[in-house]
């Protein structure tokens, strides 16, 4: 059987990604080894009750991985929304909505009813866009 | 109220104790989430749960803290401070009793916090090398 281990964002900050995931969302840390000597980081954080999956968090790398112009590029691509979408789900999107904003997150839109259930939206401080959906039997007439 | 009413605003302190051990909550808060006095609270919790909402708070923290020794390579007294404790003497101490060794000793028994890493190292390696580095090759006069 292959499984999900990791996804992974770029961010551009690590620590504030991790204040982020950490002291907004309520995610723990998975893994968070520094290598100086290699100017490196592995960062992975994860919701708590859901131990094997994580969400890696790396910054956008320069030379020799991406030369310059396509780091910036890419950097700016993350800031635009460009990034791409993690899916999380819940059991209760409305009580989630109510807890997150009162930590002072930010929604893109209020929870609303879809044909598939009842979801919402945020993004992370880079710009990543994460959908919150509390899952519900299909619907069209919801939609 | 019902016994099981009763019992449902004992189980909203735990899920906060659970959910926000990280920050510097106190019984007080619990007893309050629950809407209790702090005296009947911290009795009445102790009944239904077996433990005291001290204990179960600080025991909360420790396994945290235990993990993210385990998992980070982050200072003793940053783990403390991230699992909502303030006293690093006191959190080395229950650290001790629960664990049966220091927090740096528990830390040692395990594989560094690097063996976590699922890249290779050499692809770390270029991944994390400096950028903006050059050898000035790029500012020299190009060859004519």
């Amino acid at each position: 059987m292959i499984r999900i281990g990791n996804a992974q964002f770029w961010v551009h900050d690590q620590d504030e990604a991790l204040k982020f995931y950490t002291q907004v969302l309520g995610w723990q840390v998975r893994a968070d080894a520094t290598m100086e000597a290699w100017h490196f980081r592995w960062l992975v954080v994860g919701p708590p009750g859901q131990d094997d999956v994580g969400l890696v968090l790396m910054p956008v790398p320069g030379p020799p991985m991406l030369d310059e112009a396509s780091s910036e590029a890419l950097s700016q691509l993350v800031a635009k929304g460009g990034g791409g979408t993690l899916f999380l789900e819940t059991d209760d999107c409305v009580a989630a909505y109510e807890e997150l904003k009162g930590r002072g997150l930010v929604f893109n839109d209020p929870p609303t009813t879809q044909a598939y259930g009842i979801d919402t939206s945020f993004r992370d401080p880079s710009g990543n866009s994460i959908r919150l959906t509390q899952v519900l039997p299909f619907d069209p007439s919801r939609g | 109220m019902s016994a099981a009413a009763g019992i449902r605003h004992l189980l909203r302190a735990k899920d906060l104790a659970d959910a926000r051990y990280a920050e510097s909550l106190t019984v007080a808060d619990l007893a309050r989430a629950a809407g209790l006095s702090k005296a009947h609270f911290s009795r009445e919790f102790a009944r239904v749960f077996g433990e005291s909402p001290h204990q179960y708070l600080l025991t909360r923290r420790l396994e945290r803290a235990a993990a993210l020794l385990r998992a980070t390579d982050w200072s003793v007294a940053q783990i403390c401070h991230s699992v909502g404790l303030e006293s690093l003497g006191s959190f080395t101490t229950s650290f001790g009793r629960v664990y049966g060794q220091s927090p740096t000793a528990y830390r040692a028994a395990y594989p560094p916090a690097r063996s976590l890493v699922r890249i290779p190292q050499c692809v770390a390696l270029a991944y994390g090398r400096p950028k903006h580095r050059t050898f000035r090759e790029d500012t020299a006069a190009a060859p004519s």
